[in-house]
Parts: structure tokens; C-alpha cells; sequence
């Protein structure tokens, strides 16, 4: 067997760890394993136009954004904000559980875009996560605060994976029913949306309990912080 | 009958839109990029497969050469913003909802009412064309009643479009690549190095390599949509569906869930784990993904135990 098209897998690799453009770097190693497995360029740049053209459907998405934008002109955020800073009263590991809840949730329903860490984590999970700790905890080191904003980070990723694959006009469930449809199995987006359900609420109890976990561990150690500045 | 070819046309004319509009603006990469991805949709069905290799290659050139930018058109200011949303309330919601619930409701109508009968839609494509008339039912009720300005819609979409940038068509240029590689036979060669490790007839071991081996791509990928056609081809298809009769569904689905768990692993997918770390200016680059680990890797268990028992004893 010819394994030379494996060397397509190191393009990959090295050129993310190099940091190149995302796009160069999978369509440069689309070319090379192509190349690799004997096809001529004008074959794997065929090859490469095909499989693009018939996986369309999946930047078809899109188009929801002028809905989003224009929500977000009359304040979208804003109201998400104000949802969730309802629960302000709350200790660090009830608002990253709630947190983790309402993005599973809202992804599940489509609207993966109301969270994220440019626009909501930074601005919001983050330092209301840091302010409700320091509140039940007492200061915290420098160590813990970081993560502390590390949890919520994290949470919105947890959320958001375990959350987008529920809803079915997502990328991900459209690709999984366009590579089975290519081997002839045909299933429609519901019937592969339904399996993510156990995944979900999965995620929600071993997340969850890390959060409050991580909430208790941090309870446990109130003197650190006296060491910390001794 | 409504194909996905309406859909292609639909968001083949969006990106017109942004194409002009970033033309306007004097933004000759975006008006660039956006413009050949508008091709792509509106000509890709009518063009050779080397035509349309070749609008790849320019908007991969143009990403490339950092072409691409982000914009800023006109849009409220963050007190405007504040005071919309005290005024206007979770009403805000109302829009954004109509377009899931548009494609839930839609397709479970479609599927299990005579609506079905009147086959409308192309079989089995009527989710993905129900959300885009969710879309239209959603942007028509909002501009009914914010009355925007008339390119405030676009406008906004561009605003939005322009912030995600190249990343938009990311994972439609890995599930090219993905099926590259299956192409160039990486699967097979993938499957025939398994095939000496999984013992004939074990099911549990077939799975537990699957669903490592969609973790472990994803990891070196960075996305668990360059690693499932792959893995699909290597293990999945032939092996778990074939040879031992499991749920495709559960395969397929739980397939890229567990790839998921490897996207928690990975500094590859930078935008959720070293973007994050950077934002929140965190000391340790791979702060995010250490929080990550004691999440994934049980979950990573979990997702094998959903496919072997959801997809196999349950199953047969």
C-alpha cells in the first residue's frame, strides 16, 4: 500500500503549528496528498473543486446573519446580558452552571451566536464569574483568578459543542448526512439531531459538577491568598 | 418542487450583497473573496469541477495573502444599543426564535402530516430549505417592525460576516479536504493500520478505535470536520456499519461528538482555545484547554458507551 498520502496529515500539522493561513495550509495539503497518491494537478484541483461545490450547503448557514446583525442593532446583547445578570446574586459555580445551561440551550435552538468569547465571555461570564468567587472566597490569587476566567472560558466551549448539534440546520449535522449520503445511507438531519441529545446532557452533569467541584476546591483554600501576599 | 438549488441562488445573491457593498466600501479583498464564493453558489452547478477548483484556489490566494479585513460599517452606538433593549425587552427574541422554530415545527409537519404529500421540497432537503424561509419569515418580521434603514440588514450581516472572515467557508474547505483525502485513499490506509489492531469481530474495540481515532484527527486537524469523512471511511462505514450492522445515525452523530472532545484537547482550534487564553489575558497560552481535560476525556468515555449501546445492543 502506498503511504505517502499520509504526509498530506504532517502538512496539516506543521502549517497550523507554523501558524499560516487556515485556509492555505488545508488547501495546500489537499493538493500535496493528492499529488501524493499519484492524481496530476489538474486532477486534484477537479477533485478539490468537486468536493467544494457539492458541500455548499454547509456555508448556506449564513444567511442568518442579517437577522442576528439587525437584532443587534436594537440591543440583542444587551437583553442576553440583562437575562443573565438576573442570576447575579449567584456564587461563581451556580453562574457558570446556569451559563453552561442557557448556551447548550440557545445553541440548541439555533442561536449559537448569543454567546461566544469575544461577546459575551470577555465582557461578561468572565468577570462576573471572578467578582462572584472573590465575593464567597475572599481576594484570590493571581493563579486561581486566572482560572477562574479559564472555567468560563471553557464552559462557553462545553455549551456551545454539546449544545449546536441538537439544532439541525447546523454544519456539522449537514456534513455527517452528506458523507453517509455518499455511501447510500440516506438519513435526514432530525434523525442524526436526536443522537446528540444523551451527549448533551452528559456534558451538562460532568461539566457542571466540575464547576461546582472547582467552586468547593476553591472554598477549601481561603488562606492561599494570605500566603500569597505574606 | 423547491431544491437546494433555490438555496444556492438565495445565498449566492447574500453574498452578491456583501461583494457589492465591500465594493463601496473600498474593501477590494472582501468585495474579492465574497464575490467568488457568490459565484461559487450561483455558477457552481453549471460550471466544470475545474472552474471550480479554480474559484477556490482564488479565495484561498486572497485569504492567503491577508486580503481579507475586517469592516465597520455604520451601526448604533453601545448607549443607543442599551436603551433599544430596555425599550424594546425579550420581545428582541421574538425574531431570532422564528427560525429554528420555522425549521423544527416545519419538518416535523412536512414529515408526519399530509403537508408531506404535497412534496414541496426535495426529499429529505427540507430542513435546511425550511430554515432559510425561517430566515426570510424572521428578517420580514424584524424590518416590519424595527424599520431599519433600507441596507441596515446587510449592512449588519456584513458586519457580522466580515468579524468571522476567512473562518466562514472553513469548514466547507475541510469537508473538501476531507473527501480529498478520501479520495487519495487516506481512509483505507487509515482502516488497513486499524484493521491490524482491532481484533475480527469485536465490536467494543471497533468502537473505542472510532471514536479515538475521530478524537485524535481532530486533534491534529483542529476540526472535527476534516476527520470524519476520514474516519468514516477508515472505520466507520466499512467496519461499524457494514460488517456489524450498527445504527448509522448513532455512528454518524456520536461519530463527530466524540471529535468534539478532541477540539477541547487542542491549541489546532485556535479560535476557542489560545483566542480565548489571549482575550482574557490569561498567563498560561493553554489555560482554556487545561480547564478542558477533566471534561473531555470522561465525556470522550460516555460517547463510546452511547455508540456501543445506543448503536449496537439497543440497536439489533
Amino acid at each position: 500500500m502506498n503511504y505517502w498520502p499520509l504526509l498530506g496529515i504532517a502538512i496539516v500539522v506543521v502549517g497550523f503549528a507554523l501558524r499560516f493561513n487556515p485556509l492555505l495550509v488545508v488547501v495546500g495539503a489537499a493538493v500535496a496528498t493528492g499529488l501524493l497518491a499519484g492524481l496530476d494537478f489538474v486532477a486534484v484541483v477537479e477533485a478539490l473543486g468537486a468536493a467544494f461545490n457539492g458541500n455548499r450547503y454547509i456555508s448556506v448557514t449564513w444567511i442568518i446573519l442579517p437577522v442576528i446583525g439587525l437584532l443587534e442593532r436594537y440591543g440583542l446583547q444587551q437583553r442576553a446580558r440583562g437575562l443573565i445578570e438576573n442570576v447575579r446574586g449567584a456564587t461563581m459555580g451556580k453562574l457558570l452552571v446556569t451559563y453552561l445551561g442557557f448556551r447548550q440551550i440557545t445553541a440548541a435552538l439555533g442561536m449559537k451566536d448569543i454567546g461566544g468569547h469575544p461577546q459575551a465571555v470577555r465582557p461578561l461570564v468572565a468577570p462576573m464569574a471572578e467578582a462572584a468567587a472573590v465575593k464567597t472566597h475572599g481576594d484570590l490569587p493571581d493563579d486561581d483568578r486566572d482560572k477562574v476566567k479559564a472555567m468560563a472560558a471553557a464552559t462557553d466551549n462545553v455549551g456551545l459543542f454539546f449544545g449546536e448539534d441538537i439544532f439541525f440546520a447546523i454544519a456539522s449535522i449537514l456534513l455527517i448526512q452528506g458523507v453517509l449520503e455518499s455511501y447510500g445511507y440516506e438519513l435526514t438531519p432530525l434523525e442524526l439531531a436526536v443522537w446528540a441529545i444523551p451527549t448533551a446532557i452528559c456534558a451538562f452533569l460532568i461539566h457542571g459538577g466540575r464547576i461546582l467541584a472547582f467552586d468547593r476546591r476553591l472554598a477549601k483554600h481561603p488562606s492561599r491568598s494570605e500566603e500569597d501576599r505574606a | 418542487m423547491i431544491t437546494y438549488e433555490w438555496l444556492y441562488i438565495l445565498a449566492g445573491a447574500f453574498f452578491v450583497g456583501w461583494s457589492l457593498l465591500s465594493l463601496r466600501d473600498r474593501r477590494w479583498g472582501n468585495a474579492g473573496f465574497w464575490g467568488l464564493l457568490a459565484a461559487s453558489f450561483l455558477l457552481g452547478s453549471h460550471v466544470s469541477d475545474f472552474v471550480n477548483g479554480l474559484l477556490v484556489l482564488g479565495m484561498v490566494g486572497i485569504a492567503g495573502i491577508g486580503g481579507l479585513k475586517r469592516s465597520k460599517p455604520a451601526t448604533t452606538t453601545e448607549i443607543e444599543k442599551q436603551n433599544f433593549s430596555e425599550l424594546l425587552g425579550n420581545k428582541l427574541f421574538i425574531p431570532a426564535l422564528i427560525v429554528p422554530l420555522t425549521a423544527v415545527i416545519g419538518t416535523l409537519l412536512y414529515n408526519y402530516t399530509p403537508f408531506g404529500e404535497t412534496a414541496l421540497f426535495e426529499p429529505r432537503r427540507e430542513t435546511l430549505l425550511l430554515f432559510a424561509i425561517g430566515v426570510l419569515f424572521a428578517l420580514a418580521a424584524a424590518i416590519a417592525w424595527l424599520r431599519p434603514p433600507a441596507l441596515a440588514p446587510m449592512e449588519e450581516g456584513r458586519r457580522l460576516l466580515d468579524s468571522i472572515g476567512w473562518a466562514a467557508i472553513l469548514p466547507q474547505m475541510l469537508a473538501a479536504l476531507g473527501a480529498v483525502f478520501a479520495l487519495a485513499g487516506v481512509g483505507d490506509i487509515i482502516g488497513s493500520l486499524a484493521g491490524n489492531i482491532i481484533p475480527d469481530g469485536s465490536v467494543l474495540v471497533a468502537v473505542v478505535v472510532f471514536a479515538l481515532g475521530m478524537a485524535v484527527f481532530t486533534m491534529i486537524m483542529g476540526n472535527a470536520f476534516a476527520a470524519f469523512p476520514v474516519m468514516a471511511a477508515a472505520i466507520g462505514v466499512p467496519l461499524l456499519i457494514e460488517d456489524y450492522g450498527g445504527n448509522v445515525a448513532t455512528i454518524g452523530a456520536v461519530g463527530m461528538l466524540s471529535g468534539f472532545c478532541g477540539t477541547l484537547l487542542t491549541p489546532m482550534a485556535a479560535n476557542f482555545n489560545i483566542v480565548p487564553a489571549a482575550l482574557l489575558e490569561l498567563k498560561d497560552q493553554n489555560g482554556v484547554i487545561r480547564q478542558q481535560v477533566g471534561t473531555a476525556i470522561p465525556l470522550w468515555v460516555c460517547n463510546v458507551i452511547i455508540i456501543y449501546v445506543g448503536g449496537f445492543l439497543l440497536w439489533t
